[in-house]
């Protein structure tokens, strides 16, 4: 594919059309903005249920100490959770809506489904707007759809899982997800079946003052690939938005995930997400988590080593730009013998940005050769930029390893001087540099997403010389 | 190099063919320290000329100072590249109009293979709107590594990053010949360097020279000299041009030291 028709970048982001809602919670969140979302859904009982004691999770929860923020922070009262147009899902584009189909022309979906995606799903504030699959693969029964209609539809292939690799109660936005989610993506692919194209999800917040909140959950059967793709962007509102997404990842036996998130909201985002996988047996989970965008992100994608010889890693790209903390990170808990694990960071901070790293890597007592390894590279622009890690290791057990590395280095104004001195002008000495930085990771990403990040990084790169925030001496 | 012609055509009153990098009672500064004082000299296409002095005497602040290394400031005097003032000029500026400064101890550059930076630094010499001709460059690219005697594989490497002395001064010499620079502004690109590499050198120096490059050449070494015949041997000492003259000089310096 041509790397243009890929575009995550904020600029192509920036926009956004009056559209009318059918169906709005209003304001704040109370038990009514709950029973409103979950019967205009019309959602079994044990749903209801579910949400409203996640809203009282969310009432009663904190957030742990050394949590970047407090729940007080955002103010709930003026948090849209539940806005949709009530047109339902298409599966052909003509049959979306046409404001709703421009925006995610304008940043290229649907020509990017033509030329390399199994499947694709367009989130607009609330509610899945288009979600559609190749016939061979609903054919060979893989499911790919939004939650809600994932838990309707197909209640007894959802129902098992839902809620049992994230429980509501883990921190208040869990909890807040659980209470009020709506939209993100339920896949199943049965055992043995192996999806070579990306599954793509676009995540997109239209409306001011709204907040996203949805919840995938995907289930990978014994044997079974996919990889799922996802991309989220927002126009750049004078208010803060919450984006508090729940992602529960079930890998049976034997089964691979590859999981790739490309955030670029726009910086007055408050990014906090939940994701984790529960990795069975010989199961190999990949996160690949790239946050360019947002004010605040604290995501922590990690994998439950269940079964004997799972594998998981987290490949973590961060950029923080002046006025943004990326708090990302890292967690794997091995619970089997022989099980492995990996976390490669690599994070870049610019101008008074904050990149921070949280690791945490636990081996309980009891199991044997279970190895880990973790790596931290923070690059630096300018002395006032900032990185921090934080890696917190516990090792039982016998003949168990963990091993952690880390790294913060400065752009030397030597490096910068010598590429210029070769005709190079700043912004794309700058741009050479840092994704040299970034270089040996992104060698691991699928080749169309590596290049498409390689360019978004470039860009990022051209705004900063432009805005003067490196450093001259 | 076609934009850096241009350029040098139509900004300049001098002609590309007859211009000349020169230097008229420059003076570099770095930080409040000055370093080099009153310093004037002519570097013509085809010419060599050679800069000596001891350590310290502000031979390569010099050079820095005239790529416009942003610590070293040229605080009064001129610097005329074929009759453009390199004054307010950017580093890539002054490198597009073809000015080269190979560094004596090149920085390492981790990620970004030789061939990267040579594609990047090619592209930004064409003119807005065009593309380099990759299998064209390429073509170049390998060319170029066979004529020095490299391995092709070192286009991918990433650049300086964990090269030999002698390694570095190959590659800084893999640039010259890809980015064709009218000036070639040499800091020590003979030391550490064994025989076959020194000749390596030679061979190469004097066939950009043939093809019009005028090259300021800093070397401790006169015996690299005898093989180059330049057109003129400065010295320089304690910021201040002492004396100029030929090979003469260069014989002398080296039997008699600096003092």
């Amino acid at each position: 594919m041509a790397p243009q028709d890929l575009d995550f970048s904020s600029a192509a982001g920036d926009f956004s059309y009056g559209t009318d809602y059918a169906y709005d919670a209003g304001s704040g969140l109370t038990e009514d903005t709950v029973r409103y979302i979950s019967g205009h859904k019309e959602e079994p009982r044990w749903l209801l249920e579910f949400r409203l004691e996640a809203l009282e999770l969310f009432r009663r929860l904190e957030m742990p100490d050394w949590a970047p923020m407090k729940k007080s922070d955002l103010d709930y009262e003026n948090i849209r959770c539940y806005l949709a147009r009530g047109d339902g899902t298409g599966n052909r584009w003509e049959d979306v809506p046409a404001e709703v189909k421009e925006t995610f022309d304008r940043l290229g979906v649907p020509e990017q489904e033509k030329k390399f995606l199994a499947g694709v799903e367009a989130q607009f504030d609330s509610e899945m707007a288009y979600a559609n699959l190749k016939d061979d693969l609903q054919r060979q029964g893989v499911i790919f759809v939004s939650s809600s209609e994932g838990l309707l539809r197909y209640e007894s292939l959802f129902r098992p899982y839902f809620g049992t690799v994230v429980a509501a109660a883990e921190n208040p936005f869990s909890a807040l997800n659980g209470a009020v989610f709506s939209g993100g993506s339920f896949i199943y692919v049965p055992p043995g079946v192996k999806i070579d194209r990306p599954l793509q999800a676009y995540f997109r917040i239209n409306a001011e003052r709204s907040g996203q909140f949805e919840r995938t959950l995907i289930v990978v059967g014994e044997n079974a690939r996919v990889t799922y793709l996802e991309g989220c962007t927002a126009p750049k509102f004078e208010t803060a938005t919450l984006h508090a997404a729940v992602v529960e990842v079930v890998v049976l036996a034997g089964a691979e995930v590859q999981y790739i998130t490309v955030q670029n909201w726009s910086a007055n985002v408050y990014n906090l997400v939940t994701k984790r996988a529960l990795a069975h047996q010989n199961a190999t989970v990949r996160w690949i988590d790239c946050n360019v965008g947002s004010r605040l992100t604290m995501k922590y994608p990690s994998v439950i080593l269940a079964g004997e010889g799972a594998s998981g890693s987290v490949l973590s790209i961060s950029v923080a730009k002046d006025g943004q903390l990326q708090d990302t990170g890292a967690r794997m808990v091995h619970r089997a013998s022989k099980t492995h694990s990996r976390v490669v960071a690599k994070s870049l901070s610019i101008g008074g940005g904050s990149a921070i790293y949280r690791g945490t890597i636990s081996m309980a007592g009891g199991f044997e050769r279970c190895r880990s390894h973790s790596r931290c590279d923070g690059l630096l622009l300018r002395e006032d930029s900032i990185s921090r890690t934080f890696p917190h290791m516990d090792c039982g057990g016998t003949g168990n390893v963990i091993e952690h590395e880390a790294s913060v280095s400065k752009i030397s104004d030597e490096q910068l001087f010598y590429l210029r001195q070769r005709g190079i002008g700043e912004s794309q000495a700058l741009g050479l540099l840092v994704n040299g930085f970034f270089d040996e990771l992104i060698r691991e990403f699928p080749m169309e997403y590596g290049v498409e990040l390689k360019r978004l990084i470039e860009m990022e790169m051209e705004k900063v010389t432009t805005a003067g925030e490196v450093s001259r001496g | 190099m076609e934009k850096s012609l241009d350029k040098g055509g139509t900004d300049g009153k001098v002609s590309p063919m007859d211009g000349a990098l020169s230097l008229q009672n420059v003076c570099v500064d770095h930080g409040d320290r000055r370093l080099v004082r009153d310093f004037s000299l002519e570097l013509r296409p085809e010419e060599l000329r050679v800069l000596m002095g001891p350590n310290g005497a502000g031979k390569s602040s010099l050079l820095k100072a005239l790529a416009g290394h942003p610590d070293y400031a040229i605080s009064s005097g001129s610097v005329l590249l074929d009759g453009f003032s390199v004054a307010a000029a950017s580093p890539e500026e002054r490198a597009r109009r073809g000015l080269f400064l190979a560094f004596q101890s090149p920085v390492a550059l981790p990620g970004i293979s030789l061939a990267q930076l040579l594609r990047a630094a090619r592209q930004e010499r064409l003119l807005p709107g065009k593309s380099l001709d990759i299998m064209a460059f390429y073509g170049e690219l390998h060319g170029a590594l066979d004529a020095l005697g490299m391995d092709r594989s070192w286009s991918t490497r990433s650049t300086n990053d964990g090269f030999s002395g002698g390694e570095q001064k190959r590659c800084e010499l893999l640039q010259i010949l890809l980015l064709k620079p009218r000036y070639l502004l040499l800091d020590e690109i003979d030391s550490g360097l064994d025989v076959d590499a020194l000749r390596l050198v030679v061979q190469t120096l004097r066939s950009l020279q043939q093809e019009g490059a005028g090259i300021l050449l800093v070397t401790h070494y006169q015996r690299l000299l005898e093989s180059l015949s330049p057109d003129g041997v400065h010295l320089l000492q304690d910021g201040s041009l002492l004396r100029s003259g030929g090979m003469e000089l260069a014989r002398e310096l080296d039997v008699k030291g600096f003092q």
